[in-house]
């Protein structure tokens, strides 16, 4: 199922407004909404759903206009951030819910049939007459999805799907969901606000800030050029540095950098740690480092650049120099911008 | 004894201990010992005397009904009080421990002026045929009165602990909201929905001032139990008195123990392991 997005608005006294939202979202396709904590994110996934109304604007599923469509009978499986399993019920109870209280009416048989398959689906067979508290927080993320996929959404809504586990169960669970995504073809919306989930997971990474898109595409797409600073910033670590933009070109100091299509003033260029390196001599910003930090598979180097500007960048575990030591650095596919 | 972190076990447990025998269970034993000064046929014809009987019959059916009456009252005004927002909110919440401050004799007048005859609600009602002082009627609006803070206030706090995503999940789920409040809403609230009203049970069926003054106190048709033992009292008939009050004893506590039993099973699913 397509789901457009057509110029959606929400109104909130606080934060967490959405301010002309339109994205379109082909059908099969699994798509990230990434932003930070009030950026709006959750808010467009709730409207998606109908979990809340939209102030202006419509939302489509297929040719359908499903804005005014009330959320029970707008076909979403929704997973929730912290789950919302009913504790008072089992497992396999939890996944039938949904049938059970369905229209369409199923004899017990076809749902006891349909639980376990899903049960299946999302590896927890023996965990059938367990109650949520008696289970694990990726296993109930599980059950959460299997009790979506229970009444065949026409699509898969994930609020924050794996916030609230451990860093390993969470690695595992992503690279799960993908290939459920593979096998089922449903389309999916998911909100993170985690860079490195998002690219991980995602055919398509929108990124929002304060209520608005700044930037959609491919991982690749999103990660080569990033739209603006923030995006810039917002996918990893990047250093920031003062320049002047003349000409199509960035000076810091007098090293100038490649910016073309930025407007003339004062502007800033951004670089990741990894596309930095140290010079004992020559051309670059000229600097000293301040402090050496040791990493299993690297060293990350604190220098200030001569103008007092901190930069840290990332070198081999043999990077011989020490605090104190100076030098240049040298860095390579740097990002100008003007300045905020 | 295992070295605990927590100090002061020893003098927590001693005070506890003889708070619960002085307080608690000497007065207990002392009814239960001048309820046994009787020898059986006597405790025996006491307690299943005709008029005995029918108080039972009126307090039990009242507390029934009161109580019942406070499930669906009591929820309604908890559910508001936690779901919606309004002007006046916090005094009406206040307003839910008023019969607990009141004095129930206070209680017990200002409800008998109210549903007499020539009172504010008794004179309409009477012309509807509705007859509330002097009836058993009247008891149980006195119960309800006295005793239905206690389930607004222990189903308020677990509902106010429900996490909306429970009732949005049934929703995305496609559940009506009749499946949802039977289904998800009700059995998290049973376990506090059982004790408020086991209390408000126990409370009903203990009730005396309240009740004396609206009930008319008829023997056969509106003496409660805790009245005829009363009456008891005062022709100095201690041990029959004692022997009444032993059989309403001995309901509380069959009725505290089921209570605990269906709540145990209402709450099986928090069990770990």
């Amino acid at each position: 199922m397509k789901i457009r997005l057509d110029n959606v608005v929400k109104e909130f006294q606080t934060f967490r407004a959405v301010h002309g939202v339109s994205l379109d979202i082909e059908s099969g396709e699994l798509v990230a909404l990434l932003g930070p904590s009030g950026s709006g994110k959750t808010t467009i996934l709730r409207m998606v759903a109908g979990l809340e109304y939209a102030d202006g604007g419509a939302i489509y599923f297929g040719e359908e206009n499903a804005t005014d469509i009330p959320v029970r009978e707008r076909g979403v499986g929704f997973v929730f951030q912290h789950y919302a399993l009913f504790p008072h019920m089992t497992v396999g109870e939890n996944i039938a819910f949904g049938m059970k209280v369905s229209k369409v009416r199923r004899s017990p048989e076809a749902i006891t049939r349909r639980v376990a398959e899903l049960l299946d689906l999302v590896q927890l067979g023996g965990l059938k007459d367990r109650f949520p508290g008696q289970i694990s927080g990726g296993q109930r993320q599980r059950v959460a999805l299997a009790r979506a996929l229970a009444v065949d959404p026409r699509v898969l809504l994930l609020d924050e799907p794996f916030g609230a586990l451990d860093a390993n169960v969470r690695r595992d669970l992503r690279r799960w969901l993908r290939k459920i995504h593979d096998e089922l073809g449903i389309t999916t919306l998911f909100v993170t606000h985690d860079q490195e989930e998002a690219l991980d997971l995602a055919d398509r990474v929108v990124i929002l800030n304060k209520g608005k898109i700044v930037q959609e595409g491919t991982p690749e797409a999103v990660c080569r050029n990033p739209a603006d600073a923030f995006v810039m910033n917002f996918l990893g670590d990047a250093n920031r540095l003062d320049a002047d933009i003349r000409g199509g070109k960035a000076y810091v100091g007098d090293v100038a950098f490649e910016a073309g299509g930025v407007a003339d003033g004062s502007g800033q260029i951004l670089f990741r740690p990894a596309d930095v390196t140290w010079r004992e001599d020559g051309h670059g910003i000229a600097a000293r480092i301040v402090r050496v930090i040791d990493r299993p598979d690297s060293r990350r180097v604190l220098a200030l650049t001569g103008s007092g500007q901190p930069v840290e960048f990332d070198t081999a575990p043999e990077f011989p120099h020490r605090k104190g030591e100076a030098g240049f650095l040298d860095i390579r596919r740097p990002r100008a911008y003007s300045a905020a | 004894m295992r070295r605990r972190v927590l100090p002061g076990l020893p003098l927590a447990l001693g005070i506890t201990l003889v708070y619960v025998a002085i307080i608690v269970v000497l007065p207990l034993a002392a009814l239960v010992f001048k309820a046994a000064s009787l020898g059986p046929e006597d405790y025996w014809r006491i307690v299943s005397s005709d008029r005995a009987v029918a108080s039972y019959r009126v307090t039990v059916l009242c507390a029934l009904a009161a109580t019942a009456f406070n499930l669906v009252f009591g929820l309604s005004l908890a559910w508001v009080l936690v779901r919606y927002r309004f002007p006046g909110r916090r005094l009406v919440d206040a307003l839910v421990d008023l019969p607990f401050a009141l004095p129930t004799a206070v209680a017990g007048i200002a409800l008998t002026t109210l549903f007499a005859t020539n009172g504010w609600f008794g004179g309409p009602l009477s012309l509807l045929g509705i007859k509330v002082a002097y009836t058993p009627l009247g008891i149980m609006v006195a119960m309800s009165f006295t005793s239905i803070p206690f389930i607004v206030r222990t189903v308020q706090p677990v509902l106010e602990e429900l996490d909306p995503a429970l009732e949005e999940a049934g929703q995305t789920l496609g559940a009506s909201d009749l499946s949802i409040f039977t289904g998800v809403i009700l059995p998290l609230l049973a376990p506090a929905l059982l004790a408020g009203v086991s209390l408000s049970f126990a409370r009903s069926l203990g009730e005396f001032g309240a009740i004396i003054f609206i009930a008319g106190n008829q023997p056969f048709s509106t003496e409660i139990t805790a009245l005829l033992a009363f009456i008891r009292l005062e022709e100095y008939d201690y041990p029959a008195s004692a022997a009444i009050a032993s059989v309403m004893l001995l309901t509380a506590f069959v009725m505290l123990a089921v209570t605990n039993l269906m709540q145990a099973r209402a709450l099986r699913y928090t069990a770990r392991g």
